[in-house]
């Protein structure tokens, strides 16, 4: 080790190089005398032609160091005895950083967690969502059939396919009945996702067994939650809706299953079955089953390449299974990438944050690139007198540079510290709904991030002053501290467009934050054609056993005496006036617990066949649900007692529906099949006897979405919600309603009791975020280009002093100045908002798809902020004006 | 490792002919006997015929160079006029590498001198 030995003998080589450098300073003076000089001739002759001792010997020096480590070395002790010098400067850019990485960093870590890593398995590109589509009667994801599957199994473009069904189940333990997550899957499913369980085993993916396997998987949080972390827990028992299961696997407590919605991806056990025996319908190519399917894809095969063959897959079937593939539904399977089911719907809004945060670190850069421009002007005599003495320009460059990434360094990990210490709080923030929420953390790939952004933008935006600064005229500055030189007045000018690109920054922020703030409020005072307030939703629900004899609630009546009993049990809670029931799909914005599948639709005398019928939202509702929902009857009449089991099946539409499918035609008293599911336990003909106001249950920002509503008491369903108005106390009320349904029976769970108004909030809880967040950077925005034209207004005040002055002297009246100086900061501000405007009208078309009842070039948000910004900035610029204005004369020019 | 000084303003480029000159130079004088920094300095310019101009003091850096890649070494002495002098000696290594060095400029220099030569005698050659 070489440099080790040097390292240790280099100050013995320094300490010899400086004395021989003097010894031959001496030794040359002597010779020098000899010839006959006098001492002071021969000392400053010797020391001419030895050249400059001072850079002689820190070369000689340079041969025994790492030039580039130990100068920067240097620079930074340098650069912080600087930082340390002036510590009011150096806080206000460590904050500002602070600010402008914290923030991003934050923003990116969210991006990080959902956008870039959306699926936490092995080769997450291999896996796709199988989609099939029936384009030519407009019915999207109309599911698969078990041959479909089965084809597509054997097509070899696969190395596994699964269908995936999510639901809830009850679990029966000696405690009370508990609600579970749980999804129903082929046995192939984990092979699709490539996890393997921590305990146990998942299952077989070659398994055939045609109905359920006795065997579930469950997840690391329900074996903690239910069984304690059990180390014995394989093969122990489990009554799922009245159904004896096995456990088999238990699996990572990282795993976390793919879906839609936070509930499936929060899903706690996995049961397993091929579809093709009891409880599912038999195996036909027309059944198809309304399950997800997913699938990984050959390796190395590429997602076009895959479509490609599906495709040609899909042209055989049809030829060959020509009746079950009519040619008007054009049938097609589209391989949509897993990630995109993930974060598609979340993408645009956190592109949108990313931007927005982006914007706000150019501003803090920009801002702390005007502090360090500020500063060169101050520091012209150093940086003067440090040329002087022999100093490289690009020796100077490094120096200034050093400074700048040191306090843009201290600003990103103070940003990152700040961010890191206040995790708890900020991910409280986060919507629920956002994908892979439990995975975003402050990692140190996040703390990576963090640091480059900040050595990046200390490069960039440090590089500029640096270059200007160590550009000085040396001579003109050591004579008169560089006030109207030539760099100076270059920096003043840079620092000015600084300050004009900063208020534009600004104003684009500011404008996709008004925009964003005013498609909010309408969203939230939108006329909802519903009645929320003073109700409270809770859900439960029936044991849905494989075994159709073991369950009680098979028949409507069943379960109909068991509603009526319930409902009638709640009544006597003290407070409550109404009750109604319905299924999941009907809580009015519950997006996130249900996963909605549309029914196809047969009017009376369509010639389509049953594969190929338009799809409607439909919804199960009992007769009260209207009233309690102050939804208003159009036409006809709503249900009532007499509509049971028994009585023929009635349907209720709303406007929207009778608008798309009988226009210009009275509804009521139209017949229609219903398939799928609803139409596979009564498949008889059902009657529209009813027309209500659309209403925005289904979608906040969509009034026309078709609904029909069917009778619970003729159509009965397993997961229910209940709906309770009055004076109830949402935190107790569930305890209470537990009891009430445990007198009818003890074995039914109850969960997720809230009221719809927080049902409501949080259907608007991403927007809600993103116009938090997008108002909160803009209004940090604001602040800082505050910041900026206070301190150019302040430094031109400064530099003109002398010319104010003069004015002043000369009799210009104190107004004048003052009215002079606003006139420079309006100025600059005029010119931000013209390039701001222009951003800004940008920005605002590119982020249309995210308004709602808004246009993106608003006339009212553009002209308010702009007003808003003008008046900021002639607010800054108001203290350095009345400073001027109050300029006296006579000190000013005498201390020239 | 640059062989120049490394801040070279338009002086140092006259004087430095070329990269590694001035070491070739130092190498070849300390070939001859063992000098110290002043009476190398002296040696140069006397025996360049006072051709080249080198600042002494750019000398040291050189040295310090040399000294460290082993190809001279150092030591404080007592010199005839009775000064505490640090003189340095070449080593073997020095030796060696102050012959490659002279044959490649050699090289060079042929080199240099065939396509500086007047048009007629390029034929001859």
């Amino acid at each position: 080790m070489n440099w080790l030995k040097h390292l240790a003998r280099r100050r013995r080589h320094f300490n010899d190089l400086s004395k021989e450098i003097k010894q031959h300073l001496a030794e040359k003076t002597d010779a020098l005398m000899a010839e006959g000089m006098s001492r002071a001739q021969a000392e400053l002759a010797a020391q001419r032609e030895f050249g400059n001792v001072t850079r002689i010997e820190e070369d000689g020096r340079e041969a025994w160091m790492w030039p580039l480590v130990e100068n920067f070395l240097f620079d930074l002790r340098y650069a912080f005895r600087i930082l340390r010098r002036s510590p009011g400067f150096s806080l206000i850019a460590i904050a500002t950083m602070a600010l402008g990485v914290g923030a991003t960093t934050a923003i990116y870590s969210v991006v990080d967690a959902t956008l870039l890593h959306p699926l936490p398995y092995p080769n997450p590109s291999q896996l796709v969502r199988i989609e099939a589509n029936l384009p030519g009667v407009g019915a999207h994801d109309i599911g698969m059939s078990i041959p479909e599957l089965r084809d597509l199994q054997n097509s070899g473009t696969f190395q596994y396919v699964s269908l995936s069904f999510f639901g809830t189940n009850v679990f029966t333990s000696s405690a009370q009945p508990m609600r579970i997550r749980s999804k129903s899957v082929s046995p192939s499913y984990f092979a699709v996702l490539g996890v393997n369980a921590q305990l146990g085993h998942t299952f077989d993916p070659h398994d055939t067994t045609p109905g359920f396997l006795p065997d579930v998987v469950i997840s690391d949080g329900l074996w903690k939650s239910a069984f304690g972390g059990d180390p014995h827990i394989l093969g122990k028992t489990m009554r799922l809706d009245n159904d004896l299961y096995h456990v088999a696997g238990v699996m990572p407590a990282s795993f976390r299953d793919q879906g839609q919605t936070s509930e499936e991806r929060g899903t706690d056990l996995w049961a397993a079955g091929g579809f093709s025996g009891p409880p599912a319908p038999p195996p036909l190519r027309a059944a198809r089953l309304p399950f997800e399917t997913i699938a990984r894809l050959q390796p190395g095969l590429s997602p076009a390449a895959a479509q490609a063959r599906v495709d040609a897959l899909v042209a055989t079937l049809k030829k060959q299974y020509a009746g079950d593939y009519p040619s008007q539904g054009a049938w097609t399977i589209h391989l949509v990438p897993l990630s995109e089911t993930m974060v598609g719907n979340v993408r645009p809004t956190l592109i949108l944050l990313f931007c927005a945060v982006g914007l706000l670190l150019l501003i803090s850069c920009v801002n702390v690139a005007h502090l360090l421009l500020a500063r060169a002007s101050a520091r012209g005599r150093e940086i003067a007198v440090r040329q002087a003495l022999g100093a490289a320009r690009m020796r100077l460059i490094r120096q200034l540079l050093t400074e700048s990434l040191l306090l843009f360094v201290l600003g990103g990990i103070s940003g990152f510290a700040v961010l890191f210490g206040a995790r708890k709080f900020l991910l409280r923030v986060i919507p629920e709904s956002l994908p892979r929420l439990t995975d975003i953390s402050i990692s140190w790939g996040v703390l990576a991030f963090a640091v480059a952004v900040s050595v990046a933008a200390g490069t960039i935006f440090g590089l500029a002053p640096a270059w200007l600064t160590s550009r000085l005229a040396v001579a003109a500055t050591l004579k008169q501290e560089g006030r109207g030189s030539n760099g100076s007045r270059r920096r003043s000018s840079l620092r000015q467009v600084l300050v004009i690109g900063e208020l534009a920054l600004s104003l684009v922020l500011m404008i996709a934050a008004g925009l964003l703030l005013r498609s909010f409020w309408d969203l939230y005072k939108v006329p909802l054609g519903f009645n929320p307030t003073q109700v409270v939703a809770i859900q439960t629900s029936l044991p849905n056993p494989n075994d159709p004899k073991t369950d009680i609630y098979r028949t409507a009546t069943q379960e109909g005496v068991m509603l009526h009993a319930v409902q009638h049990r709640m009544r006597t809670i003290p407070g409550v006036e109404e009750t109604a029931v319905s299924d999941l799909a009907a809580l009015p914005l519950g997006h996130a617990q249900s996963d909605r599948r549309m029914t196809p639709m047969l009017r009376e005398g369509e010639k389509a066949q049953g594969n190929q019928a338009p799809l409607i939202d439909a919804l199960i509702v009992s007769p009260e649900y209207f009233h309690l929902l102050g939804m208003t009857l159009l036409r006809g009449r709503l249900f009532v007692e007499q509509d049971l089991e028994t009585t023929p099946l009635v349907a209720v539409i709303n406007q929207a529906a009778a608008r798309t499918y009988w226009p210009g035609q009275n509804p009521v008293g139209a017949r229609v099949h219903l398939l799928g599911r609803l139409g596979r336990a009564r498949p008889d003909w059902t009657t529209i006897v009813g027309v209500i106001t659309d209403a925005r249950t289904e979608s906040l920002a969509d009034a026309g979405i078709p609904q029909m509503y069917v009778d619970i008491y003729q159509r009965p369903f397993k997961f229910l919600t209940f709906y309770l108005r009055g004076h109830v106390d949402p935190a107790t009320i569930s305890a209470q309603v537990h009891a009430q349904l445990q007198t009818v029976d003890a074995e039914l769970p109850v969960f997720g009791a809230e009221t719809l108004r927080d049902v409501l909030s949080s259907s608007l809880s991403v927007r809600r975020f993103s116009m938090e967040m997008v108002a909160l950077f803009a209004a940090a925005a604001l602040l800082l280009a505050g910041l900026g034209i206070y301190g150019i207004i302040s430094f031109l005040v400064h530099e003109r002093s002398r010319e104010i002055a003069i004015r002043l002297a000369l009799g210009a009246p104190r107004r004048n100045i003052l009215r002079m100086v606003l006139r420079q900061g309006l100025g600059l501000a005029v010119a931000g908002a013209g390039v701001g405007l222009v951003g800004a009208l940008i920005v605002a078309r590119l982020m249309a798809r995210l308004l709602y009842g808004v246009s993106p070039y608003d006339l009212f948000t553009f002209a308010g902020v702009t007003a808003v910004l003008t008046a900021v900035a002639i607010a800054a610029s108001y203290a350095p004006a009345l400073r001027a204005m109050r300029l006296d004369p006579n000190g000013t020019l005498h201390a020239e | 490792m640059s062989t120049m000084p490394s801040h070279s303003s338009k002086q140092n480029e006259q004087r430095d002919l070329f990269r590694g000159a001035l070491e070739m130079m130092v190498l070849g004088s300390l070939q001859r006997e063992p000098m110290h920094g002043y009476a190398l300095a002296q040696n140069i310019k006397q025996r360049s015929n006072h051709l080249l101009q080198v600042e002494e003091g750019s000398l040291y850096p050189a040295l310090q160079r040399l000294l460290r890649d082993g190809l001279l070494t150092a030591a404080w002495e007592i010199s005839a006029s009775n000064r505490k002098v640090r003189t340095y000696r070449i080593t073997a290594a020095g030796r060696k590498h102050l012959e490659r060095e002279r044959s490649s400029f050699e090289r060079m220099l042929e080199g240099i001198t065939l396509v500086l030569a007047p048009a007629g005698s390029q034929g001859a050659l």
